[in-house]
């Protein structure tokens, strides 16, 4: 055990800890804090792209209006005018620092349609953007010498008198536990899509950030809204990118018909996701689907236009599908992709916290309220990335360094103790398994009263097991037995509080859909839910929505 | 199915030596090598260990080597590895220490990445913000770059990379191509410096294109061509003053004269200095005992002057 000090603390190095930490004066020490290596964070799966109003035939204000819509009216309208404002800026910079975006002809930056947009304006790179966003932002990270701990999982803030004051991690590949002091910590830390069985989502996307902020006590706002991703492929989940129908990808049902003309005549595959997801499932409920997916047919785009634009989605499907998008349509269904959900935090990623931001997908500050667009989770990457790292740079000046106890240390050290300690008892892939089922049946698309009720009771006694996980690497060296276990115990936290907002929340309303009160009711329900750790389970509360000029609407594509 | 799989497992620092562990497993038909690794983390023995994310030939954790040859866990079906091999060797990547059993230490990669500038360099200062206007690029440029801007940092080519073998100086072919990368990109300034920093030991003159690269990487990198095409901006870029160069130019000027390669000229283009000649006089003479030794002179072939119109054709077009 030892200890380690910096001015700030970045945990997560995909795009948004890598975009704080190259934001962050210099001079300042700063180190940024990974369970994996930069490049093997999520962000590098994104495909289709990034939006912003480029073009003078667009505006930010267009790009804001379609953001406020695509979130059902739940997103606070000013940190999504300040996003949409930022964002040609946002990716102008980072096409200076050397992401090799797609051209147009007038080589300028190419952009595409996508879901829920008004305008062409999502940049791509093919269809690796999140991969070609990645890449380039940690060539910068390694051109600035930047401290990176590689393979360090955070297993606790460390709170004292009501300030964070840096956090305690396992360093994996030795096995120390450390602990790190800091004047500000910047969460940004992913998702948590591995709480549910089929996800688009990497392995590695538990909501650790999440969790162990909620534990510390910081309320995390709307996780009741989960977004299902229209294509995912059947066997594991996998992306296949909005770009597909951007391009002109149609979907079909068992009966050849393009059945989005009855649930979004106007937007048709391109309405937003959760609109999408739900005219697949019912497509699939009501008999109509393949094999429990529907067609995603790009044929008609043909093979030079596929290999162009989306090579990489059609060797996903050739391997993962068996089918070649240039021959044959492919089945996708929908799968638990994007967390709208997550740390509170305000327009310049402040938790309530003192000494604690967050940002990114782990963050909810909201720019997505109860729907996510395709394209923004990228652009919140970057936008909020540098508006985390601005706010800490005002934050520090002039704090000293927290000088917090030794117990904080020894305390993890015991936990971690008890857990391999067990002898026997349950493994996490096995509880893993049988809580994303529960979750992916009773929290899904649909969700109804007396099933998330059921799923409530499941997740709170799968809470419960999950503390006397059976470990069975006993050793120290590059022990990921034991971090899948501290993950999983982070993933069942957040499970309860995905039901209990889901099941509280008595209106549909994005994401979220209820059989039994399937309209959106903006007179009781148009808040944030709010959840705070007890040890019996979340407590919830509601917060209001800022609004600055969009008045709620009937939304229909 | 029922499937037997082999894992070479070990962890130095714990005292554990490298050993093979059998694992029997059933299976699903069209599961994965990481998918099986799985099951077995989960429901056999959970001190196996490898890392994995994305499942998506994406993120480029799970990188390994199966039945010998080096690639991504996730995007190889077990099915078709026992069709082709009928049996299951699973193996860390080569050429990088071992941590423990799939997880090695990634420095001895990396280094040689950082060792390339891997970054855009641009004269002038960063763009304040708002930042108005992005640089203007044709797509050819983009689609130049395409092959080795897809690379996930897997380490797969550098595992299978067999100078890297037997030469620590050498980059490898992951640094390389992205060296490529960055010599294609139209934005960057360094483009000279780049080539002339790399054109000498461990850099781009160093593979013997031996492609296993090209077949070990699961995104179509082809790092070997980023390295061909770093050869040919070096020359184009006036650097013909290595052994390398002059085996390319050299070559060019004796089919050019005689109408077919002599080899027993080529010795002498390349390495000019009489003293460093000397030194393959040995292998010379043996050769000239087996009858293997061309006589440096030759009169040209009888349509020679075919030959010189096609060369003076292609050099007059670039």
């Amino acid at each position: 055990m030892h200890q380690v000090s910096h001015d700030v603390l970045i945990i997560g190095a995909g795009l948004t800890g890598m975009r704080a930490a190259l934001e962050i004066a210099p001079g300042v020490d700063v180190a940024v804090l990974s369970k994996v290596h930069p490049v093997r964070s999520h962000s590098g799966a994104a495909q289709g792209g990034i939006n912003a109003a480029l073009r003078e035939d667009d505006s930010w204000e267009n790009h804001a209006f379609d953001t406020v819509k695509g979130s059902d009216y739940l997103g606070d309208q000013d940190a999504i005018e300040i996003m949409c404002r930022e964002a040609p800026s946002a990716i102008r910079q980072m096409e200076h620092w050397g992401v090799i975006f797609s051209r147009a002809d007038d080589r300028r930056i190419a952009q595409r349609p996508f879901g829920g947009a008004g305008y062409p304006r999502t940049c791509y790179a093919a269809d690796r953007t999140g991969h070609a966003l990645l890449h380039a932002m940690y060539e910068q990270v390694m051109r600035r010498g930047m401290q990176v701990y590689e393979e360090w999982f955070l297993t606790d803030l460390v709170v004292e008198d009501g300030v964070c004051q840096g956090v305690v991690a396992l360093d994996i590949p030795t096995g120390e536990l450390i602990l790190c002091r800091a004047k500000a910590v910047v969460l940004a830390t992913g998702g948590y899509g591995r709480v549910y069985r089929t996800s688009s989502n990497g392995l590695v996307n538990t909501g650790d950030g999440m969790a162990v902020a909620y534990r510390a006590g910081a309320p995390l706002t709307d996780m009741e809204f989960v977004q299902f991703h229209p294509t995912t492929l059947k066997s594991n989940g996998v992306l296949i990118t909005e770009g597909s129908r951007g391009e002109g990808g149609v979907l079909i049902n068992a009966k050849g018909e393009r059945f989005m003309t009855k649930y979004a005549p106007h937007a048709m595959e391109l309405a937003s996701r959760d609109v999408v997801s739900r005219a697949e499932q019912t497509e699939i409920n009501e008999g109509r689907g393949v094999d429990g997916c529907v067609l995603l047919d790009m044929r008609h785009l043909g093979r030079e236009k596929i290999m162009e634009r989306l090579p990489q989605i059609r060797d996903l499907a050739i391997k993962f599908a068996g089918t070649d998008p240039v021959e044959v349509p492919v089945p996708v269904r929908p799968g638990a992709h994007y967390s709208m959900g997550g740390i509170r935090a305000d327009n310049d990623c402040k938790s309530p916290l003192e000494g604690l931001f967050a940002a990114g997908e782990c963050a909810c500050i909201s720019v997505h309220g109860a729907n996510r667009l395709g394209g923004n989770s990228l652009l919140e990457t970057i936008v909020f990335g540098r508006r985390a790292g601005a706010a800490v740079n005002d934050f520090i000046g002039g704090r000293p360094m927290p000088r917090p106890g030794q117990h904080h240390l020894t305390d993890a050290a015991g936990r971690i103790e008890a857990l391999l300690d067990h002898p026997t008892g349950e493994r996490a892939g096995a509880l893993r398994r049988e809580l994303g089922t529960v979750m992916n049946r009773s929290v899904g698309v649909f969700r109804t009263r007396d099933v998330l009720a059921e799923a409530d009771r499941v997740a709170a006694r799968i809470a419960r097991r999950a503390q006397r996980l059976w470990v069975m690497d006993k050793g120290r060296t590059f022990n990921t037995d034991l971090m899948e276990a501290l993950e999983f115990q982070n993933v069942t936290a957040l499970a309860r509080t995905i039901v209990a907002g889901a099941l509280a929340r008595e209106e549909s309303r994005g994401a979220h859909f209820r059989q039994d009160f399937p309209r959106r009711d903006d007179a009781k329900w148009m808040r944030h839910t709010l959840a705070e750790y007890t040890p019996d389970g979340p407590k919830l509360s509601y917060g209001e929505v800022r609004k600055t000029k969009y008045e709620p609407t009937e939304r229909s594509y | 199915m029922r499937v037997e799989i082999e894992i070479e497992r070990g962890c130095p620092a714990e005292g554990v030596e490298t050993h093979r562990e059998r694992f029997r497993v059933e299976v699903p038909r069209h599961v994965t090598v990481l998918d099986t690794l799985i099951q077995i983390k989960d429901d056999l023995d959970g001190t196996l260990t490898f890392r994995r994310s994305c499942r998506s030939a994406i993120c480029g954790s799970c990188a390994m080597r199966i039945n010998g040859r080096s690639g991504l866990a996730c995007d190889t079906l077990v099915e078709s590895e026992l069709r082709r091999f009928g049996h299951l060797l699973i193996q860390p990547l080569a050429q990088m220490p071992v941590t423990k059993d799939l997880a090695v230490q990634m420095a001895p990669f990396w280094r040689r990445v950082r060792a390339v500038k891997p970054w855009v360099t641009k004269d002038g200062e960063e763009p304040s913000w708002p930042v108005e206007r992005e640089s203007l690029m044709e797509q050819h440029h983009v689609e130049e770059m395409d092959d080795a801007s897809r690379c996930i940092m897997c380490m797969a080519c550098f595992s299978a990379c067999e100078v890297a073998t037997v030469d620590e100086r050498f980059l490898g072919p992951a640094a390389l191509a992205k060296a490529y990368r960055f010599v294609a990109d139209p934005r960057d300034s360094e483009r000279t410096e780049r080539l002339t920093a790399l054109n000498g030991s461990g850099g781009y003159w160093d593979c013997t294109r031996c492609n296993q690269c090209v077949e070990a990487c699961p995104k179509d990198v082809k790092p070997m061509e980023a390295i061909v095409n770093l050869r040919r901006d070096a020359i184009r870029a006036g650097l013909t003053d290595t052994i390398g160069s002059r085996h390319i130019t050299e070559f060019i000027s004796i089919v050019r004269q005689e109408g077919r390669l002599n080899e027993g000229r080529m010795p002498m283009k390349m390495k000019p200095n009489p003293l460093e000649l000397l030194k393959v006089a040995p292998l010379a003479l043996r050769m000239l005992r087996k009858g293997k030794l061309p006589l440096p002179y030759h009169p040209p072939i009888p349509r020679v002057r075919e030959v010189r119109r096609i060369i003076d054709r292609k050099k007059g077009s670039t």
